[in-house]
């Protein structure tokens, strides 16, 4: 089991009081795709950032389980964090525009990435550079890998993140909302590339986002997340057929193209869900 | 109000990116306009609102053409919401203060009789009159946006992207109150998304833009049955179609 995560709680201290934001969440993973799927502010970003330990330090976290690859995150130390981030589990962020050097060449970029885990010359790791930006389905690498981030899309700019996070072969990919930021045309040729890469180096994938329909087509399976618990878990073939009155809420009250509807449902919410 | 938009062209230093679009919306219609980011559908959209002076064409409301630096009055008869609520409302400002700046600048009276009657019709309870925005959630921001741009009693309301950036329970929401007002106040709305089923779901008639050309102009009813000519059209029906399709 690549993660497994039992009983997860982090919570925030603040001037006025204690807010509980993850309230007993339970995952695992192995070599699969799952996504994560709920409103804002339901805990799935928190979750995976818990995985990473990258919370603030203020930040209660308690856990039954949080282990990466049998690694007890809980009691991991800064130096075992850091042969695990990046070199073991890579990030991918929303938006590329706030992720990337502004200074820097994508290339070098890359290049650092790659050098920072496998070591070697700064001339091959710049051709290694290359190759990933080629292994991202970039047309031209070598011009791109010469521009600043501000030169590319964000449809280019996501791709070099995913470069940037392959460079070190990870064996685990989280990406928070990879897509959000970008075109609909865009998204999914950037959700299929994550895919493909994905199934091909047999990694893990955790996929957070707050598009139900993109997840269901592009995962394994689902967790529906709402106020910081997991309201169900399902194949994402099922999903659009869920039971869970929280998932059809949030499937009906979307608009649709093929099947109009005078007035769009909204949801109601029922305490008992959280019980 | 009547919309007529002919030939309109708009550069940004040198570049052109609008490349003369013309369309027409009757009085009480929606018109949506769908691309991808950079195929210049917000730029035709602040051209209308009068936030861009530097365009040419013909630019027509009620079948009056509007000049380029547009007077007061313009600006009570069109509105425009904007796609951010996090970014669109100054945060220092109270709710109370942001709703009543347009009727200040205009001169119009019981200023404390218009705030309440337009925080009932967007469905903000009253105690929120006196709340700053990041005391709101996102949906009740839009909500204040959508208050702001109701309380001149425009008759047009040019809306970017209104819900891109909410939930989709938020977004059903906020779509059902556009559909509601648009209904008791016979107003016309052109509206921006690149999500068509959003588009669909609210506007009889779509434009579809990309690289400054309006290349195609389609009914909802069309866009659904598939009777489109534009390959750009076909493509972003298909991908709409392919996500409502189960896995």
């Amino acid at each position: 089991m690549l993660v497994d995560i039992q009983n997860l709680k982090i919570g925030f201290k603040s001037r006025t009081g204690f807010h509980q934001a993850v309230k007993g969440v339970s995952l695992k993973l192995g070599t699969e795709k799952l996504g994560i799927v709920g409103e804002s502010g339901s805990g799935k970003s928190l979750t995976a950032r818990a995985l990473m330990k990258l919370l603030p330090t203020q930040t209660v976290i308690e856990a039954d389980k949080l282990e990466f690859d049998g690694i007890d995150i809980r009691s991991a130390s800064e130096k075992q964090m850091r042969t695990i981030r990046g070199k073991r589990a890579g990030f991918i962020l929303q938006d590329p525009k706030y992720s990337l050097n502004p200074v820097k060449t994508v290339g070098s970029q890359v290049a650092e990435a790659w050098r920072t885990h496998k070591g070697g010359s700064k001339r091959a790791a710049l051709e290694a550079a290359i190759n990933l930006l080629e292994m991202v389905k970039i047309r031209d690498p070598k011009k791109v890998a010469a521009s600043y981030p501000h030169e590319v899309s964000g449809g280019m700019g996501q791709r070099v993140m995913i470069a940037m996070m392959l460079a070190p072969d990870p064996e685990l990919l989280i990406a928070d909302e990879p897509t959000s930021a970008l075109d609909a045309t865009v998204q999914a040729e950037i959700l299929r590339l994550i895919e493909e890469l994905v199934s091909e180096r047999g990694m893990g994938l955790l996929l957070i986002s707050h598009d139900l329909p993109l997840v269901s087509h592009f995962c394994d399976r689902v967790a529906v997340m709402y106020a910081g618990h997991v309201m169900e878990e399902l194949k994402a073939s099922d999903l659009l057929s869920a039971q869970h009155p929280y998932t059809r809420g949030l499937l009906n009250c979307m608009p649709s193209l093929m099947h109009p509807k005078e007035r769009l449902p909204v949801l109601t919410r029922d305490p008992e869900w959280l019980k | 109000m009547t919309i007529e938009i002919d030939n309109l062209r708009i550069s940004f230093v040198g570049r052109e990116v609008v490349k003369g679009v013309s369309f027409n919306v009757a009085k009480g219609a929606s018109f949506g306009i769908v691309g991808e980011s950079g195929s210049g559908k917000s730029t035709v959209l602040r051209a209308m609102a009068g936030l861009n002076n530097d365009w040419s064409g013909r630019i027509a409301f009620s079948g009056e053409d509007a000049p380029l630096f547009r007077p007061p009055a313009f600006f009570r008869k069109v509105q425009m919401v904007f796609q951010d609520p996090y970014g669109s409302l100054h945060p220092r400002q109270t709710i109370d203060r942001i709703l009543s700046e347009l009727p200040l600048v205009h001169g119009m009276d019981n200023i404390d009789d218009r705030i309440a009657k337009v925080l009932s019709a967007v469905a903000l309870p009253q105690t929120a009159r006196f709340r700053y925005p990041h005391q709101l959630s996102g949906g009740q921001r839009q909500r204040v946006a959508i208050a702001r741009a109701l309380i001149a009693e425009p008759e047009v309301l040019l809306l970017d992207e209104p819900t891109s950036a909410l939930d989709v329970s938020v977004q059903a929401e906020i779509l059902n109150l556009l559909a509601d007002l648009r209904a008791e106040r016979n107003l016309t709305y052109v509206m921006v998304s690149h999500n068509l089923s959003v588009i669909t779901h609210l506007c009889t008639e779509v434009g579809v833009m990309i690289d400054g050309h309006m290349v195609e102009q389609v009914t909802a009813e069309d866009l659904r049955l598939g009777n489109v000519n534009h390959a750009h059209t076909r493509e972003l029906r298909s991908l709409s179609v392919e996500l409502e399709e189960p896995a």
